[in-house]
């Protein structure tokens, strides 16, 4: 057996090795080597995770957490931080999702990106992100934490822009990385606030010492590093970058906008839940960010025509409900719609991207139609990802959705009906987005049609694990109220005990509970039907670009202008600042500073080169003067 | 035995300085120009040994050895290089030899 201490340390070496391989012989290994090292790595974390999950199962419930501490990393002064891990149930879950939901996605990428030149890079670019994530949620002090924090949103910038030939995708890599730098910003203040405040950062020392800091300080903290979620986590409002983000290939698109590095905000909540607990403001705003978020990407969603713009919406709204658990208190369910999540959101990706790579790059949801006998298996898989999205039972949306709804209930009516809307607003745009993309006419383009096949074994395999998982992922969260003893609550309490002490959390009836959850299915199913009568009863199909349409609609279509709106209110006037700033400071300050510094040098030389005329009689005679001078002044003083 | 009078001694090595100078700065010929320069330093050493002489020190003596010694190297250099100087130039006119100037 194993020491548990290294197989802590093999989870995120395994990656790390796969990346220096593949990233110093990309010239040299061919595809399917660079396939076997990069997926073989990601493979062995999973393998490893489960060999730590399966140690932690095996302890008693206190005693499940490993920590592990490599070297000592700084330390200067009273500040000193080591390289650490800690493995409890939080972040043995979270290992659980990224390796194994990763290791779906590299897969599907050996046939997604089997055509690319930068097949390698691709691949190289992927193990580092995983190995990043890894260290994001395996570090026992906020600096780890932090490393991981950034080099996820390295590879995510590295990702975007991986077709780099194309200007605007640079663009939004770009926007992706200047969009997370403000969040993080938040979050590293946060982290120098902890340390002055509790002189540590490691985990078990700041939250042995939480509960003696005053309110003020803690909000402050929470508040701070609540911003760094927001940005990574895509929450009004800096999410507007995650649309853009979708311009990365698709697998990209699943594994680090959809299932794992979006989630890293959750996770951050999560690891401080105390923190979190103990400022009741806090938990406020991020019930009001989280709400707000969810409603309005639904909506927006609604009018969104390119497949993976609607995916990308549907992203920063699910976000916006864990963040809504989050800030209820009820941590497990956000951490349970998480992982949920996960599944189905990374599966619907995939199956987006089936799509697309079936019809040789067309994105927009007009121009298919009519592909559900085309691509069969595509089809059953994003239809088990649909039902789960939408929140129908028994897929495992349903379990992890109706938590959420029902702590929303227990703590306030309005809350609860806004995060029903949003819920209604998804079973709405993902069944638009299905009906219009599988059903009806086929739209696509005769050059589309011609090429049309399924995908290759590599794709379709882990779309139906994905499925499967989509399906019965919502079992490890069965409520009381449907007679399952909800083992996920159980596993993760000794992470959430003591905040549970803190925030009182409503227990509703199970007859209210039965009431609230047929009451939003059956909602559910009328915006299915809603959606069935208009895109196949009907067959609509959203106007093309540049027709009239209602007002409404091209609002949502604009997605409410909030990209003009940021681009008025800070990318204008930060560009009339800069050109001011270049035409005064810049070219009538500096430049004439250093200009007129060069020029009065020359000036001066110009000046001062007569004195060395060559002839030796007058040096003489200038240096007798000098000495003579010396002395005249040694004498003198 | 009298000590040599301190201020007679130190008067001539200042004459025999002042003219070395004055002979060093307006001639232009580089050989007087070198010799001028001996002058001076032997007008030096000739400080030297008046105040060893009043102090009744060994070291004016001393330093009289060190002026000689380096006197006579520096003529051997100073002299190499005239002889170069008069290759070059044909001349030993040092207002000739003004090709470093600015």
């Amino acid at each position: 057996m194993v020491s548990t201490d290294l197989l802590v340390s093999l989870v995120p070496l395994f990656p790390l090795l796969g990346f220096l391989l593949v990233a110093l012989n990309t010239r040299k290994l061919t595809h399917g080597v660079t396939a076997f090292i990069a997926c073989g790595s990601v493979l062995l974390s999973f393998i490893v995770s489960i060999a730590l999950f399966s140690t932690l199962l095996g302890r008693p419930e206190s005693d499940r957490s490993i920590s592990l501490t490599l070297f000592n990393w700084i330390a200067a002064g009273d500040f000193s931080a080591s390289l650490s891990f800690l493995v409890d149930p939080l972040s043995s879950l979270f290992l659980l999702i990224i390796t194994g939901v990763g290791f779906l996605i590299h897969v599907y990428s050996i046939g997604y990106m089997h055509h690319d030149e930068g097949f390698n890079r691709f691949f190289s670019y992927l193990n580092l992100f995983v190995f990043f994530m890894l260290l994001l949620v395996m570090g026992a002090n906020y600096l780890v934490m932090f490393v991981g924090w950034e080099g996820v949103g390295l590879c995510s910038y590295l990702l975007i822009g991986f077709w780099f030939k194309n200007q605007e995708y640079n663009n939004a890599a770009n926007k992706a990385f200047i969009m997370n730098r403000i969040g993080d910003l938040g979050m590293l203040l946060g982290v120098i606030l902890i340390f002055v405040h509790f002189g540590s950062i490691q985990y078990t020392e700041v939250f042995a010492k939480a509960t003696s800091l005053d309110t003020t300080t803690l909000t402050l903290i929470t508040m701070l590093l609540f911003v760094g979620a927001m940005g990574k986590s895509a929450q009004i409002p800096l999410y507007t970058w995650l649309p853009d983000a979708m311009a990365g290939p698709t697998p990209v698109s699943a594994l680090i906008h959809a299932a794992t590095m979006v989630t890293a905000g959750i996770y951050m909540v999560c690891r401080n839940n105390l923190l979190y607990a103990l400022s009741p403001d806090t938990l406020n705003l991020i019930v009001i960010v989280g709400l707000a978020t969810a409603l309005f990407a639904a909506t927006i969603a609604v009018a969104q025509n390119d497949i993976k713009k609607v995916l990308a919406y549907s992203t920063v709204s699910q976000l916006g409900l864990m963040f809504l658990a989050l800030g209820l208190g009820a941590f497990t369910s956000g951490i349970f719609h998480m992982a949920t999540h996960a599944f189905f959101k990374a599966l619907l990706f995939l199956g987006a991207g089936s799509v697309i790579h079936a019809l040789s790059g067309e994105q927009d949801i007009r121009n298919m139609g009519g592909l559900k006998k085309y691509l069969p298996v595509t089809f059953f898989t994003f239809f088990a990802g649909v039902l789960a999205i939408s929140g129908i039972p028994p897929f495992a949306g349903f379990f992890s959705k109706d938590e959420i709804l029902a702590s929303a209930f227990a703590h306030n009516k309005i809350v609860w009906a806004v995060a029903v809307i949003a819920s209604l607003l998804t079973a709405f745009y993902m069944f638009r987005l299905f009906f219009l993309t599988f059903f009806g006419k086929e739209r696509a383009s005769k050059h589309a049609m011609e090429h049309i096949h399924e995908s290759p074994k590599s794709i379709t395999i882990p779309l139906t694990v994905l499925a499967i998982l989509s399906v019965v992922g919502g079992f490890m969260g069965v409520p009381e109220a449907l007679g399952g003893s909800h083992w996920l609550s159980h596993y993760l309490h000794p992470v959430f005990a003591a905040s549970h002490d803190l925030i009182r959390v409503h227990h509703l009836s199970h007859s209210t509970e039965y009431i609230l959850m047929g009451t939003v299915v059956a909602f559910t199913i009328v915006m299915i039907i809603i959606a069935y009568v208009l895109y196949i009863s009907k067959e609509q199909v959203p106007a093309a670009e540049g027709q009239p349409t209602g007002g409404v609609q091209r609002l949502l279509a604009n997605k409410y202008y909030v990209d003009e709106l940021y681009h008025a209110i800070v990318v204008k006037p930060l560009y009339w600042f800069s050109g001011i700033f270049d035409s005064i400071i810049e070219r009538l300050g500096i430049d004439k500073l250093v200009n007129g510094l060069g020029e009065s040098v020359v000036a001066g030389s110009r000046v001062t080169r007569l004195l060395q005329n060559g002839g030796i009689g007058y040096y003489i005679f200038m240096m007798v003067i000098g000495i003579v001078l010396i002395l005249a002044y040694a004498v003198i003083r | 035995m009298n000590a040599l009078p301190i201020d007679m001694g130190l008067l001539l090595a200042g004459v025999l300085f002042t003219l070395g100078l004055i002979s060093v700065l307006i001639r232009r010929n580089i050989i007087f120009m070198l010799i001028s320069v001996e002058i001076m330093l032997n007008a030096a050493g000739l400080a030297f040994i008046v105040a060893g002489s009043r102090w009744a020190q060994a070291d004016g003596q001393v330093m009289f050895i060190f002026i000689l010694t380096m006197a006579a190297a520096e003529v051997s250099v100073g002299l190499a290089l005239i002889l170069q100087i008069y290759h070059q130039l044909k001349t030993l006119d040092s207002d000739a030899a003004d090709k470093m100037n600015g």
